[in-house]
């Protein structure tokens, strides 16, 4: 018993002198800002490219040394991992809504985006996603919820006229992974090529952990299409382009941002080439600050896979907010978004009422000799 | 005609993969009565262990035969796969080997888990891409595409659920197996050494988890840490459908399963005039699964329990 108490004296002593130590750096305030993508399974590299993205930000601000309202603050990033699954997505936001957040950086997918948009909606917390795309997730009234990112309206919209226009496609089959952005992406296509008098001759479904298409694409080949829309992610669209060569599809594979990835070359090999895929924004060596961010983006955590500068850029908006408002209180920050006018990596951001980008591009790119070139940037 | 002939063709490469990595389970099961949950992710593990040894060889030499290198590559992955397998019988199974069934079952699913980790950490979050050496040849027949890979999937497979029938049927070890299967005790009392025999079944179920790694990622072009997980559970639906424990239901069940999924997916969609899509490929293959456990719960082969092994 003695030996307890004494033990536990000392504990208390230790404490005491580990707060002592702590007085130091009490004046710094910290700020936690949450960053959720998928971290495990089969997205989990896109999911660390956000992660990294925001990272970069982060550490480059806290470096800077930004300080609001008098007091010196340093920023936090919690990483979380939603397993790209809308289940885990809103049970990881609350999450970080109890450890108390000041605002979140993501989600990555769009599935997972808009199940969490309405738990940090309730907590007043301010969410900026880097790459959710789906039309929904702006379309529910939250004044909480932002993204930097074209939405699926605009991108699909540029795909279904560039598939009817200048490929020339009249027969099309859709492919989607029967996701939130996939299936988003894939019925704005639709809608588009549809209005530009293509025929739908096939719609096809898969999933997000998919790797076998050939019974899909058996059918698809029966109907003989000349295009092939695909809305989903890499992991699927590299098999994809490989079995539509082995099965003899004669049709172009055209997708969205989800294949316009280092990832998809290196998944379908040879037959890669002459894939097409849009990516909104201007492409990374045009992008204003592209360049730069690739050199110190690479220097620290390797290849960029597709979003990262999004996510960096998301941080930037949202600290350019915290330094308008001189403030991180969540209901100040709220109030200064709207006023977002940054000149970003990935372009100047602004954003309309519902928190959608103004303005923009959607970039078109080929694979030509086993690397992305672009064939053409749409302005909006 | 010739849009049935490819799916057919699709789900007889798709369905042999199944049966490989279904044979697996229902051997453990057969003998021990364990769904060894962790057996996917051996599968996996013989994919990024064949796929390490590829790269390095092609780093050294480039001009090497592509064949020779995913042959070596698979001739180290299958006694990785094996000294995995017996490590996790020791360490995870065998000390529960009299504890209720549930606790291993737990135990397996913790394996799983432990393995997907594991590998995330060694290879990465990455999907890693299978180099494009093998040969790429093409035929076609009556309309349909087939390749040299896919000749080479199913052949392989058929060859090794021959050799394994033979070893259960026709050696010493497979009578003890089979020995084993219908009474641990009455064969230790003959003289069967059942640990050992326990750990073979195991090893060569790892074994042939190696093949089916190689083959799964050199026929989709890649490998990833979580690419074990949906493998081994639509193998545990085969081995259910063809009667778990049963080794020819194992082989009957994965075929089966790879061309009801094939089928499914290709005509659902037309069938129903588009009310429902190919997105119900799983639900298609897993419906099945459950009329026949409705209708016969031990499964299409199972009824021959005092056979299995």
């Amino acid at each position: 018993m003695k030996s307890t108490l004494f033990a536990s004296s000392a504990l208390m002593l230790a404490l005491l002198v580990a707060g002592c130590g702590d007085k130091k750096s009490a004046d710094v305030d910290v700020i936690r800002i949450g960053s959720v993508a998928p971290l495990t399974g089969p997205q989990a590299h896109l999911g660390k490219d956000n992660e990294n993205g925001a990272r970069l930000a982060v550490e480059e601000i806290n470096a800077g040394g930004l300080v609001l309202n008098g007091r010196k603050v340093r920023l936090e990033l919690i990483g979380e991992d939603d397993h790209a699954e809308p289940k885990t997505a809103t049970i990881v936001a609350q999450k970080l809504v109890d450890q108390g957040v000041k605002a979140v950086i993501g989600h990555l997918n769009s599935g997972t985006t808009i199940p969490a948009s309405k738990i940090y909606h309730d907590a007043g917390i301010p969410q900026i996603s880097p790459s959710a795309t789906a039309i929904a997730y702006t379309a529910q009234g939250y004044k909480t919820a932002y993204r930097v990112m074209t939405n699926d309206e605009q991108q699909g919209k540029v795909l279904g006229e560039y598939a009817t226009g200048p490929l020339g496609a009249r027969r099309i089959a859709v492919i989607d992974d029967r996701t939130a952005y996939g299936q988003g992406l894939a019925d704005e296509f639709e809608k588009a090529a549809r209005a530009a008098g293509a025929e739908i001759v096939a719609r096809e479904f898969t999933n997000d952990r998919a790797t076998d298409f050939a019974a899909i694409l058996t059918n698809i080949k029966g109907k003989s299409p000349d295009l092939v829309f695909f809305g989903g992610m890499d992991p699927q669209g590299g098999p994809m382009a490989k079995q539509m060569k082995r099965l003899g599809v004669n049709a172009r594979l055209l997708g969205g941002d989800g294949l316009q990835n280092a990832n998809f070359i290196k998944l379908a090999g040879a037959d890669a080439e002459g894939v097409i895929a849009s990516s909104p924004g201007l492409p990374i060596d045009s992008m204003p600050g592209g360049a730069a961010f690739r050199e110190d983006f690479e220097a620290k955590y390797g290849v960029i896979q597709v979003y990262a500068p999004y996510a960096y850029d998301a941080v930037y908006v949202l600290v350019s907010a915290m330094i308008r408002a001189n403030s991180a209180e969540p209901a100040k920050v709220l109030a200064e978004l709207p006023n977002t006018d940054h000149n970003g990596v990935t372009g100047p951001i602004r954003f309309d009422h519902k928190g959608d980008t103004l303005g923009g591009a959607v970039t078109l790119y080929q694979v030509k000799d086993g690397a992305w070139q672009v064939l053409e940037t749409v302005k909006r | 005609m010739d849009i049935l002939t490819q799916q057919l063709i699709n789900g007889l490469v798709l369905g042999s993969i199944y049966a490989l990595v279904a044979l697996g389970y229902t051997m453990v099961y057969g003998i021990l009565e364990l769904i060894n949950f962790a057996h996917g992710e051996v599968t996996m593990i013989g994919a990024m262990v064949a796929l390490t040894v590829i790269g390095l060889l092609l780093g050294m030499a480039p001009e090497l035969p592509g064949l020779m290198v995913v042959f070596s590559g698979l001739l180290v992955a299958i006694p990785a796969c094996m000294a995995l397998a017996f490590a996790i019988e020791k360490v995870a199974y065998r000390p529960l080997r009299r504890a209720p069934r549930l606790a291993p079952l737990i135990t397996a699913i913790g394996v799983s888990i432990i393995l997907q980790n594991v590998a995330m950490l060694v290879w990465g979050r990455q999907y890693v891409a299978f180099p494009a050496i093998l040969p790429q040849g093409q035929y076609e027949v009556f309309g349909a595409h087939i390749t040299d890979l896919q000749l080479v999937i199913v052949a392989l497979s058929l060859t090794t659920m021959a050799g394994l029938w033979l070893l259960v049927e026709r050696t010493r070890l497979g009578r003890a197996m089979r020995a084993t299967a219908q009474s641990k005790e009455v064969a230790a009392l003959m003289g069967v050494n059942v640990d050992r025999v326990i750990s073979a079944t195991f090893v060569i179920g790892a074994a042939i988890a190696a093949i089916a790694g190689v083959m799964v990622s050199a026929y989709y072009g890649l490998a990833h840490y979580h690419m074990g997980f949906l493998l081994g559970l639509k193998a545990f639906a085969a081995a259910v459908l063809g009667g778990i424990g049963n080794i020819a239901g194992a082989m009957l069940g994965g075929l089966l399963l790879g061309i009801i999924e094939a089928l499914g997916a290709g005509y659902i969609g037309d069938l129903t005039g588009g009310f429902l899509g190919s997105h119900y490929q799983d639900v298609f293959a897993f419906f099945v699964l459950i009329l026949v456990l409705v209708f016969r719960p031990s499964g299409l082969l199972g009824e021959r329990v005092a056979n299995r092994a």
